[in-house]
C-alpha cells in the first residue's frame, strides 16, 4: 500500500462516548485508500458506525465524546491534516464539504428536490443560480436520478420513493464534490430494486471520490468493496483486500462471521 | 362466560360515559345555537356595544389575541428552540420546560390580577396593553410546549444530515429541522389562538371593557368575552339576547380556528 494513495488514514484512535466508562473503538489502525471502496463489517455493536462517524466528525452534534489517536485526511495538494485537531466551525464545515456522509434511512430535507441537491452548495457559499443550476444538475446525473426527477425539480422532495430519495441524498453530497463518502448501511432500509441501483451507483462513484461503506450485508460488502474492514468489540479484527476477508482470512473470528456462524 | 359478561358490562359503561360526555357538548351547543342564532341581526355586526351590536367587540377582542400572538409566538418558538435543540438534556432547561408545564396550568384569573399589578395599578387604569400582555403569557407556554414536542418528532438524522453537508448548527435549525416541524407548529399556534380568543378572566382587570369602537390601546379595551359576562347579569332582555347572540358568534370562531387548525394538519401530513 503506497502512502501515495492514501485519502484517509487512522492512527491508534480511540473513541469514547460521553458518559462511557470505557472507549467505544480501541486503537484502530486503518489506510483509505483514494478512488476504492472500503467496507466495513462486523455484529452488531462492534462500533464500525462509531467509526464511520468519527471520519466526517458528526459525533461532534453531541458533546462531551472524546477522540483519541489521528485521524489524518489527506488534501488534494497532498498536505495532511489531523481532522481531529480541528476546533473552528468553519473547518468543520470545510471538513464536512470533503467527507460526505449517507444515512440508514434516507433524510430528505423538506424542500424542493431543486433545493435539496443545492442546500449544500448554498452553504459553501454558491450564489449565482446558473452556476447552482448547473451544478445540481450534474449532481442529479451522477447519482443516476436526472431522468425521474428533471420534470419535477421543484417538487417536494418528500413526494420521492425511498429509494430515490436516497439516490437524491448521494445527490445531494456529490454536489459538493466531496474526496470521501461515507455510507452508513445506506440499503438496509430499501427494497432489493433500490438496492441493485444504489449498488451500482456507488460502484460508479469510485471513479470520483474515494467510498467507505459500512453494512450488514456480506454479500454487498463482497461485492462492491475493494478493502474490507473487519471489526469486532471495538477493535479493528481484521483488514485486508475484500478478496483475501473473504476467501481467505487470517483471522478465525472473521472466518467465522462471514461464514454466517455467529453475527 | 364471566369473561365475556365482564367485557359487555366495561363496553356498556364505556359507551355510557362517552355518551353522557358528549351529549352534556351537544346540550350546549344546541342551546347555544337555539338562543344564539334567533337573537343575531345584521345589526349585530354593524352596531357598536353602545348601540347594542358587537362590532367594536369583535375588533378589540381580536386585536388583543392578534397582539399577544405576535408576542407570544417568536418568544415561545424560540424558547421551544432552546429546550429542544441547544439546552436539550441541561438542568436549566428542565427547570425552565418544567416551569412552562406550570405556567400552562396556572389558573387564568392569576395571570390577569398579576398583570394588574404589573400594568394596570402602576399606570392608572385598564388598558388593552394590559389585556394583550395577558393574553401572551397565557399563550407562551403552550406554544413553548408545542414547539418542543414537535421538534422532538423531527428525525434526529435529519439534523445529522443537515450538518453533513457543511451546515452549522442554527443554519440546520432553521432552515431544516423548524421546516419540517413547521405544520405540526402553525397548528400549535391556531389552536392557542382559539384558547386565548375566548378567554375571559385574564382581562377582566386588565383591559376591562368598553362600550365604544376604539383603537386606543391605552385605555379601557372592547373585550367580547368580558361583555358577555356584563350582558348576562344586566336584568334586560335585549342585553341577555345580545350575550347570547356574542356567545354563539365567539363559540363558532373558536370551532372554525379549531378546524382550520385539523385542516392544516390533515392536509400538510
Amino acid at each position: 500500500m503506497a502512502k501515495d494513495n492514501l485519502v484517509m488514514e487512522l492512527k491508534d484512535f480511540s473513541f469514547t462516548y460521553a458518559g462511557a466508562p470505557k472507549p467505544s473503538l480501541r486503537n484502530i489502525n486503518l489506510p483509505i485508500e483514494e478512488n476504492m471502496i472500503t467496507a466495513m463489517i462486523g455484529p452488531s455493536g462492534c462500533g464500525k458506525s462509531t467509526l464511520l462517524r468519527a471520519m466526517n466528525r458528526i459525533h461532534d452534534l453531541y458533546p462531551g465524546n472524546t477522540y483519541e489517536g489521528k485521524i489524518n485526511l489527506y488534501r488534494e495538494d497532498g498536505i495532511k491534516e489531523n481532522i481531529l485537531e480541528l476546533k473552528k466551525e468553519n473547518d468543520f464545515i470545510k471538513l464536512r464539504q470533503e467527507v460526505g456522509m449517507i444515512f440508514q434511512k434516507p433524510t430528505p430535507f423538506p424542500m424542493s428536490i431543486f433545493d435539496n441537491v443545492a442546500y449544500g452548495l448554498r452553504l459553501s457559499g454558491i450564489k449565482k443560480k446558473s452556476e447552482l443550476e448547473g451544478r445540481v444538475e450534474k449532481a442529479l446525473k451522477g447519482a443516476a436520478i436526472w431522468d425521474e426527477t428533471k420534470d419535477r425539480l421543484n417538487e417536494s422532495a418528500l413526494g420521492m420513493s425511498g429509494g430515490q430519495q436516497q439516490r437524491l441524498c448521494i445527490a445531494r453530497a456529490v454536489a459538493l464534490k466531496p474526496r470521501v463518502l461515507l455510507f452508513d448501511e445506506p440499503t438496509s432500509a430499501l427494497d432489493p430494486i433500490s438496492t441493485g441501483a444504489i449498488e451500482e451507483l456507488i460502484a460508479e462513484l469510485k471513479q470520483e471520490v474515494s467510498v467507505v461503506i459500512v453494512t450488514h450485508n456480506m454479500q454487498q460488502a463482497s461485492r462492491l468493496s475493494d478493502y474490507t474492514a473487519f471489526m469486532y468489540l471495538g477493535d479493528l479484527a481484521e483488514f485486508d483486500k475484500t478478496d483475501k476477508i473473504f476467501l481467505n482470512p487470517k483471522e478465525k473470528l472473521t472466518e467465522d462471521y462471514i461464514t454466517g456462524r455467529f453475527g | 362466560m364471566n369473561r365475556l359478561l365482564l367485557n359487555k358490562i366495561i363496553l356498556t359503561l364505556s359507551i355510557l360515559s362517552a355518551l353522557i360526555g358528549i351529549s352534556f357538548l351537544f346540550w350546549i351547543l344546541a342551546t347555544l345555537s337555539y338562543k344564539g342564532i334567533t337573537s343575531i341581526h345584521w345589526s349585530t355586526f354593524t352596531n357598536d356595544l353602545v348601540e347594542g351590536g358587537i362590532r367594536n367587540l369583535l375588533v378589540g377582542q381580536f386585536t388583543m389575541a392578534l397582539i399577544a400572538t405576535l408576542v407570544a409566538v417568536p418568544v415561545g418558538m424560540m424558547a421551544g428552540i432552546y429546550l429542544r435543540e441547544y439546552g436539550y438534556g441541561s438542568k436549566l432547561a428542565s427547570v425552565i420546560r418544567n416551569l412552562s408545564d406550570v405556567m400552562m396550568s396556572a389558573p387564568s384569573i392569576v395571570i390577569g390580577v398579576f398583570v394588574y399589578a404589573l400594568l394596570v395599578d402602576p399606570f392608572g387604569g385598564y388598558n388593552g396593553w394590559a389585556g394583550a400582555v395577558a393574553l401572551a403569557i397565557m399563550m407562551i407556554p403552550i406554544i413553548i410546549s408545542t414547539t418542543d414536542n414537535m421538534l422532538a418528532l423531527v428525525p434526529t438524522e435529519l439534523r445529522e444530515a443537515g450538518m453533513a453537508l457543511g451546515g452549522s448548527k442554527h443554519k440546520i435549525i432553521l432552515q431544516i429541522v423548524v421546516r419540517a416541524a413547521k405544520v405540526g407548529i402553525t397548528t400549535g399556534v391556531l389552536l392557542s389562538f382559539a384558547r386565548i380568543i375566548g378567554e375571559t378572566a385574564p382581562l377582566l382587570f386588565t383591559s376591562a371593557n368598553n362600550q365604544f369602537f376604539t383603537m386606543d390601546l391605552t385605555g379601557q379595551f372592547p373585550s367580547l368575552t368580558v361583555s358577555i359576562y356584563n350582558l348576562a347579569t344586566y336584568p334586560d332582555e335585549a342585553s341577555r339576547e345580545l350575550a347570547w347572540a356574542a356567545s354563539f358568534i365567539l363559540t363558532m370562531i373558536v370551532l372554525i380556528i379549531n378546524l382550520l387548525g385539523r385542516f392544516v394538519i390533515r392536509n400538510k401530513k
